[in-house]
Order: C-alpha cells, then sequence, then structure tokens
C-alpha cells in the first residue's frame, strides 16, 4: 500500500508537470489551430533562465521564476511572429515542419550558449514537509506543483471563458475569417495566445527541474511529447481535457514503473495513448467532428 | 402572398457615375468604389467596378450566380485585397488597411452560408461584436477593476438592447449553434450591427426563407436603416425582395457591371434580361 500511494504521489506530481506543459501545447492548438513542437524546448529555455538568475546571480527563487517567465513570453511572441506568422496561409504541414524547426533550433542555441554538459539544477522550493507525509514521497516540490497545476487551469478556464481577450480567442479558434469580420485582430490574439502558453511553459520548466535536476539542452523535449500525448489523450483544444490527460498520463507513467518496468514505462504510456486513440479518436473531452462530405 | 409597401426615396444623379437617393446627396456616400478589380490568376474575376452607395441608402447587389457578387463584398470588406481600384469608406481610402481594421472604419457583413460562433452562447456573440467599442485593457479585465464592471454591464445592456431589434432578448443564453435556422440568421444580422458599422452588408439574407419570413426580412431591413441610420447593401435572388426594398439596383455578369439604376430602370434593361433569361432568338 506505501509503495502505491508513494508512486501515486509521483504520478501527480509529474502528470501535474506534464498538464500545465499540456495547457500550454493545447492554448496553442485551441487557437492557433498548429502544433507547436517547439513548446517543448521553450520550458527548456525556461529552467535555464531561472537557473542562471539563481546560480549566477544569486538572486531568490521568486526572482528567477519571474524572469524565465518574462523571458519565455517574450520568447513565445518572437517565435511566433518570426517563425509562424508567415506562414498563416500556408498549409498545416509547412506550420509543423518549421516548428520542428525553431525546436531544433532552440536546442542547439541553448547548447551553444550554456554548453552540452548538464547543469544540476537546484530546487526553487525548499520548505519542509512533515514526516508523515514525507514517508509517502510527498516534497515541497510535488505540493507546489500539483497547487500550481490547479491554480492554473482553473485561470485559464476563468480567462477563457470570462474576460474579453479570452472571449475574443474562442471567437477566433472557432472561426478566424468571422472574427475578423467581427473587428477581432487575429495576429494580436494569436500572439497572445502564444505569449500564455509560453509563460506556462517557464513555470512548467522550473518545477520540472526542480523535481528531476539535471537541466540539459534536450530537457524539454521528451516532457513536451509526453505533454502532448497528454493533450491528445484528453481531447487536443480542450482545457480540462489536457488537465485530466496530463494526470493521467503522469499517474499511468508511474504505476507502470512501480508495477511493470521502469525501462518499458514510456512505451506502456505511449501503448494508452494509442488504445485511447483507437476507442475514442477525439480524446477523452475531446469533440468529435465528423468531416463534412 | 402577402405583400410589403415601402415608400422608396427618389434617386437622383450622384456626382459622376452614379445615382443616390436625394435625401443623401449632401452627405459624403458611405461606400464609393473606383475602379475596382481583382484577378485570380489569369481569371478576372471583377473588372471596373464602381458604385457610390448613400448614406443611408438600400442597395441591391445582384446577378447570375458566378457573377462575382461574393467577390465584391470580399473586397469591401479586406478580405482579398484588391488588384485595381479604390474603395472609399465615408471618404477614407481603406487600401492597405486590414479586414479588422475595415471593420473599424465602418463595414460589417453577414455570411451567405451562416457563420456564427456555434458553441457561444447568443448573448457572447454579440458581445464579440461589440469587442472594440467596449474597451477595456486586459489588465482591468484579470484584476476586475470598476472600469471593468461599468463597461461589462454596458456591453450586456448594448447586447440586449440589439437583440430585442428582432425580439431575440430571451434567446440570450441559448448557445448559437442551437438555435433554428431563421433565428441563426437574424442573430448574424444583430451580431453585425454591435460592431456600429455605417455600412452593413448582407450577403442573401433571404435565402432557405418561406415567403411570409422574407417579408418580416424586408421589414426589418427597412427598420434597421431607419433605426441605426446607416446604409445597407445585400446581395439577395429573391427579385421580389431586390425590387421591394432596394432603392439602388446594380447588376453584374461575368465580373462587370451590366447595368446600374433603380428598380423601375432594372427591369426593363435589355442588358439585365438577357443576362438571366439568355437571349432572345431573332424571330
Amino acid at each position: 500500500m506505501t509503495v502505491f500511494l508513494q508512486f501515486l504521489v509521483n504520478g501527480l506530481s509529474m502528470g501535474s508537470v506534464y498538464a500545465i506543459i499540456a495547457l500550454g501545447y493545447t492554448m496553442v492548438y485551441g487557437i492557433a489551430k498548429m502544433l507547436n513542437f517547439a513548446h517543448g524546448d521553450v520550458i527548456m529555455i525556461g529552467a535555464y533562465i531561472s537557473f542562471c538568475v539563481t546560480a549566477y546571480l544569486g538572486l531568490p527563487a521568486v526572482v528567477s521564476v519571474l524572469a524565465a517567465v518574462a523571458v519565455c513570453t517574450v520568447l513565445g511572441i518572437l517565435i511566433e511572429g518570426l517563425a509562424y506568422k508567415p506562414l498563416r496561409q500556408a498549409g498545416p504541414l509547412a506550420v509543423l515542419i518549421t516548428a520542428i524547426g525553431v525546436s531544433y533550433f532552440l536546442q542547439n542555441a541553448a547548447q551553444l550558449i550554456w554548453g552540452a554538459t548538464p547543469k544540476n539544477f537546484t530546487s526553487i522550493v525548499t520548505f519542509e514537509v512533515p514526516p508523515a507525509l514525507a514517508a509517502y514521497n510527498v516534497s515541497a516540490v510535488s505540493i507546489v506543483t500539483v497547487v500550481a497545476c490547479l491554480v492554473i487551469m482553473a485561470a485559464l478556464m476563468w480567462f477563457t471563458g470570462k474576460t474579453k481577450m479570452g472571449k475574443a480567442m474562442r471567437a477566433v479558434s472557432e472561426d478566424k475569417a468571422a472574427a475578423q469580420l467581427m473587428g477581432i485582430n487575429v495576429n494580436r490574439t494569436i500572439s497572445m495566445t502564444f505569449a500564455i502558453g509560453s509563460a506556462l511553459a517557464a513555470i512548467a520548466g522550473v518545477l520540472l527541474c526542480s523535481y528531476s535536476p539535471v537541466l540539459q539542452p534536450t530537457t524539454g523535449a521528451m516532457p513536451g511529447i509526453k505533454a502532448f500525448t497528454a493533450a491528445v489523450f484528453g481531447g487536443i483544444g480542450s482545457i480540462p481535457g489536457a488537465f485530466v490527460g496530463g494526470i493521467l498520463l503522469g499517474i499511468i507513467e508511474a504505476m507502470a514503473q512501480a508495477y511493470i518496468s521502469t525501462s518499458l514505462a514510456n512505451s506502456i504510456v505511449f501503448a494508452v495513448l494509442i488504445v485511447v486513440l483507437l476507442v475514442k479518436p477525439a480524446g477523452l473531452f475531446g469533440k468529435y467532428v465528423p468531416e463534412k462530405v | 402572398m402577402p405583400k410589403f409597401e415601402f415608400e422608396r426615396g427618389k434617386m437622383v444623379p450622384a456626382p459622376s457615375h452614379s445615382i443616390m437617393p436625394e435625401r443623401d446627396i449632401d452627405s459624403t456616400p458611405v461606400l464609393e468604389a473606383l475602379h475596382l478589380g481583382i484577378d485570380f490568376g489569369g481569371l478576372r474575376a471583377l473588372d471596373d467596378f464602381n458604385i457610390t452607395v448613400g448614406k443611408t441608402e438600400i442597395c441591391g447587389l445582384i446577378g447570375p450566380n458566378g457573377a462575382g457578387k461574393t467577390t465584391v463584398f470580399n473586397l469591401l470588406t479586406k478580405v482579398y485585397a484588391p488588384t485595381r481600384g479604390t474603395i472609399l469608406l465615408n471618404g477614407q481610402d481603406t487600401s492597405g488597411k486590414t479586414v479588422f481594421q475595415a471593420n473599424r472604419m465602418g463595414i460589417a457583413r453577414t455570411f451567405q452560408n451562416i457563420r456564427l460562433f456555434n458553441t457561444m452562447t447568443v448573448e457572447e456573440n454579440v458581445k464579440i461584436g461589440l469587442h472594440n467599442t467596449k474597451a477595456y485593457s486586459t489588465a482591468a479585465g484579470i484584476l476586475r477593476l470598476p472600469s471593468y464592471w461599468k463597461r461589462e454591464a454596458e456591453a450586456h445592456e448594448r447586447a440586449m438592447e440589439l437583440l430585442s431589434i428582432f425580439d431575440m432578448q430571451d434567446l440570450a443564453a441559448h448557445q448559437a449553434g442551437s438555435l433554428p435556422y431563421g433565428a441563426q440568421r437574424r442573430l448574424e444580422i444583430v451580431r453585425a450591427l454591435a460592431t456600429n458599422p455605417s455600412l452593413l452588408l448582407l450577403d442573401e439574407p433571404a435565402a432557405g426563407m418561406n415567403p411570409s419570413e422574407t417579408v418580416e426580412l424586408m421589414e426589418n431591413i427597412v427598420k434597421i436603416r431607419d433605426t441605426f441610420n446607416i446604409a445597407i447593401m445585400l446581395i439577395e435572388h429573391d427579385m421580389n425582395l431586390v425590387m421591394n426594398i432596394c432603392e439602388g439596383i446594380c447588376v453584374l455578369n461575368f465580373g462587370k457591371i451590366i447595368a446600374k439604376g433603380t428598380p423601375e430602370q432594372i427591369q426593363q434593361n435589355d442588358a439585365v434580361i438577357e443576362a438571366y433569361l439568355g437571349k432572345q432568338k431573332e424571330a
């Protein structure tokens, strides 16, 4: 039982990180209708920024998180403006390939700046957890991660549902052309979406590296792909879907590690995705839209 | 069949090449298109399109299928960039403007195939249209500053007011996609009106309506013109509607204007009759 609970806690914490990343994927997909495969690498950049601010400048953790969020927000807007905006009229494949290009660009840029040697990331949260909880692997990072994930999801749901910008985003997501004709600045709306997605990526990066402290240029790649899987699993474009998908994915992964095999965990995660998509092609929360012929 | 009586304004020659209602002659025309043209590859979809629409005119754009009518709408709303020519909205050049900027300059439209934001409520659809007129910063929205509450309350009130034109206040909380067809068409008009246009473009507003619904629509179009004091330009195949409420009519065929004039003039125009019915064989 203890083992089960320990791994459940692991799964929840890792799942929350996946969920935060998946929320970024799903926002961008839902509104810009594109898969931003560079999202995982924005996470890595965010973690590096946080690392530099604490390790080199010696500033407090909170400042490092804010710096990471600020840099990634700007980075997100820049990536969208320079790489994706010129391709607005191009086919989805061109945009997809560009996203993969941006992903490699960011990885190599990071390698150029910070080198390929892994950095040892010190966790940004360092409060004491009562021993009774610590026995079940509950750490300060896992508490912060789960709480951050819940807060972010609630905030996003509220933002898209209640604010003017959020409503404009939903309008753009439903019908870009009609939204423009109603006076909505579509480019600015998409740019905002990337800003939000990338800010979330920065938070995810800091939490991810606080959890598993090895930071290198490829750090974001695997979590990025898994979070993408989580977003598809939950129904891409759906905010609660990304949340549930992320958490479930984390738990499935942890359980696979606990009871089946550590080395097979990744394969099992992706096998589950395949099964889910066979049964529910649009994911758990996605709406299946039959193509009109 | 129900009859609709409506007194049309007297038409007088507008400067140079067009006509407009006498009452509008002293105001800047809401729309002036000069030598407008667009090519798609080698196809000349529209050529030398000239039109002047008076400030409160109801203007019809008719022509056989494929004549280029929707292309004209797409050019006016800046969805397409013209290959040649100029568009003036309230006297202002729209060249280089984007779609949403053109909307803010005073042009709004509905679609031939309804394009509402289906997953949103009726009220939210209207509020999207109000997006630009009800300004508060995103920060004020997130922090719920007093300015936010004030504008939100105003937006709600304005949305309800606009919905009341068509007696649709009760539907405010319904999902737009679940409304019956006729109500969806009306909502599209309300949403377009919410952007506060000076020129409203209606693309086949009577499509799929029965004769009594069409008469109701005609009443409403005139009512909208009178209430908001705006110009309305419509594409329509229902000749009963066009001939009854349009003051000026422009007929397109193969991307060219073949006739312009009042309904009476158009009905007697040989080129129009030929375009619609084919050439009569010489006896």
